[in-house]
């Protein structure tokens, strides 16, 4: 496939190039010593990224930071961190191409919701990390009363107060999501055309989530989602891919069809949108070898 | 269309060279031989299987542990589990004809099941759904990675477990227990009792009670998996096997090398190639038109269509 291929000779292209010296230890490495020490990133192919963090629980933060070597090789080649609160020195909102936003917003915190605005006026593309930050999550359960701002008890997902333009759901979400979205949103920005076209296709369902709106209303997603669009619309054929994706085991079969039990249900949005038939790319999954290669790859 | 096998390496008419696994087997015995040698070599090293009553009552610890199953323990109902030695693999074999929700135990399996390296066995929808959670783990941290082989079965319709109750003790009037084996062929399904009778039953009669989900599928001989089998195209006792993707084409190579299966070329076996297409076309051209139905099932109003 050419697109993908493509995307393969980029990444081997963008590989920075050695330090001449690090391989053969040869008379070279004396006469130019300067050179192993020079600055061989190249900055400036890539994406400049900003993680602001809301009311979550730092798990996407270690969802991403999960990613071990693989994070590193993002940061490296593709990714410029500029600002966050945990793994950066910058923890204040910074002009970037991409912002990932954790957690959802106390809009009881001014300080918070500023913030997440102003995310929104600096960044190109606002990604919604994690349950909390699309959904509201477990943090649709608060009441308010903790110490020491027992005031703060109204919390919403951030696409209530902002325009969002993904998605990434899962509490906490998985590592390797955030890697692909990652290195697709790398692609968006600096690819080729061809490159642009598969981030594109990758990237469109999790793009649509912000603006489709869930079953119960107000953005919550629930196992509702699940009953409302998949099961009562007569699309489910009982895979359990719901079932395996539920954080918190609410959901089993009855019938042959997936069963929640919903006061065990923390509102995350996983189950419906592991299901294949939630949302499903044919274009995508059906080059599934050759993306995961790809984004393998680009990770090498 | 010219897209209704899906891409392939490689088709052959195969069956194991495994007497005792074709004694238990639906057609070839293929996936059972090739989840036996997978587990044999450390391709994998656990496989996610439909099993039955029997093997859950034997094997507690190997079945989905969820406190509703219990009480829906019964025979012929297909449960999911994990195997990780060739016996309990054997005791899991044939096709079960109704729903066995295999994916819900894919994050269990690398979980308290422990397994690196998972084999699964499913229907197409399963595979998409297998390969959706690799391109896009919402709620399956580390899994993808981990899936080393994933065998597709063919499949036209499934039914749940109520339907077939209904078909095999209303319509062919035998007890779910007395059922020795379940097939779909020559038009006609097929249940055969332990005590040697056999019912046939039209699939005009099947149809109305099919899962209502399985008719906007529009793959049915399990493009996304790595290999995937059926009896459709090749002679009985035999499977028609598409090798798909790398992994796929270097466990066949190696099983066939290891002379895990007989074949015969694709070419050569009648019916063939040309029934699997005509089948497979039936199939997704029925189903797209449902998928168009959808869009004016009501008055002005559309049902959801989740393909986009």
């Amino acid at each position: 496939m050419g697109l993908l291929s493509s995307v393969f000779k980029k990444n081997v292209s963008t590989e920075p190039p050695k330090p001449a010296a690090a391989p053969s230890r040869s008379a070279d490495v004396a006469a130019k010593p300067a050179e192993t020490k020079k600055e061989v990133k190249p900055v400036a192919d890539k994406i400049t990224l900003g993680y602001t963090h809301l009311s979550g629980c730092t798990g996407c933060t270690v969802a991403l930071a999960d990613n071990y070597a693989g994070l590193l090789t993002l940061l490296d080649r593709y990714v410029d961190l500029k600002y966050m609160p945990t793994l950066a020195d910058v923890r204040h909102v910074q002009k970037v191409d991409v912002s990932f936003v954790e957690g959802s917003v106390c809009i009881n915190d001014k300080l918070a919701v500023e913030e997440l605005k102003e995310t929104r006026e600096k960044s190109t593309i606002v990604v919604a990390l994690g349950g909390c930050a699309c959904y509201g999550n477990i943090t649709r359960f608060c009441r308010g009363g903790q110490q020491n701002q027992p005031q703060h008890e109204a919390y919403l997902p951030i696409n209530e107060l902002i325009k969002v333009d993904v998605f990434i759901p899962g509490c906490a979400p998985t590592p390797q999501l955030i890697r692909n979205v990652a290195v697709m949103a790398y692609l968006l920005l600096k690819g080729t055309k061809e490159q642009k076209d598969l981030a594109t296709a990758y990237l469109k369902p999790l793009m649509a989530l912000p603006v489709q709106g869930t079953a119960c209303g107000a953005s919550t997603a629930c196992f509702c989602d699940l009953m409302t669009n998949v099961i009562d619309q007569g699309l489910c054929m009982g895979c359990g891919s719901c079932a395996s994706a539920c954080p918190v085991n609410a959901i089993t079969h009855e019938y042959g069809k997936p069963q929640g039990e919903r006061d065990l249900c923390i509102k995350c949005g996983a189950c419906y949108n592991q299901c294949p038939r939630s949302w499903f790319s044919f274009d995508v999954v059906e080059n599934y070898e050759a993306i995961n290669e790809a984004i393998m790859a680009a990770l090498q | 269309m010219g897209a209704e096998l899906g891409k392939y390496k490689a088709c052959v008419s195969a069956r194991s060279t495994d007497k005792e696994i074709l004694k238990h087997a639906q057609d070839g015995g293929i996936v059972t031989s090739l989840l036996g040698y997978a587990l044999d070599t450390g391709i994998i090293d656990g496989a996610i299987v439909a099993a039955t009553k029997d093997f859950a009552a034997k094997h507690p610890s190997l079945i989905m542990r969820d406190n509703s199953n219990w009480d829906m323990i019964e025979p012929w109902r297909p449960i999911p589990a994990v195997v990780s030695t060739k016996a309990d693999l054997l005791a899991a074999a044939g096709t079960k004809y109704n729903i066995s929700p295999n994916v819900s135990m894919i994050k269990e399996a690398t979980r308290s099941f422990g397994l690196d390296k998972v084999g699964i066995v499913g229907t197409p929808c399963q595979m998409q759904a297998v390969r959706k959670l690799q391109l896009y783990p919402i709620g399956a941290r580390d899994v993808g990675a981990a899936v080393a082989l994933a065998v597709g079965i063919f499949c036209m319709e499934n039914f749940p477990y109520q339907s077939i109750l209904q078909l095999v003790e209303d319509h062919a009037a035998m007890k779910m227990e007395s059922v020795k084996k379940m097939e779909i062929g020559k038009g006609k399904f097929w249940i055969y009792g332990k005590r040697g009778q056999v019912v046939q039953l039209p699939l005009k009669v099947t149809h109305k009670y099919e899962q209502p989900g399985c008719h906007v599928c529009l793959d049915y001989v399990a493009n996304l998996g790595d290999i995937s089998t059926g009896s459709v195209g090749s002679p009985d006792g035999w499977s028609t096997v598409f090798v798909r993707s790398k992994i796929g084409d270097s466990v066949w190579a190696n099983a066939m090398a290891a002379g895990v299966f007989e074949t015969q070329p694709i070419e050569k076996v009648k019916p063939g190639l040309e029934l699997v297409t005509k089948l497979a076309n039936e199939k997704i051209t029925k189903n797209k038109n449902t998928l168009e139905s959808r869009k004016t099932f009501g008055v002005g109003k559309a049902l959801r269509n989740p393909y986009i």
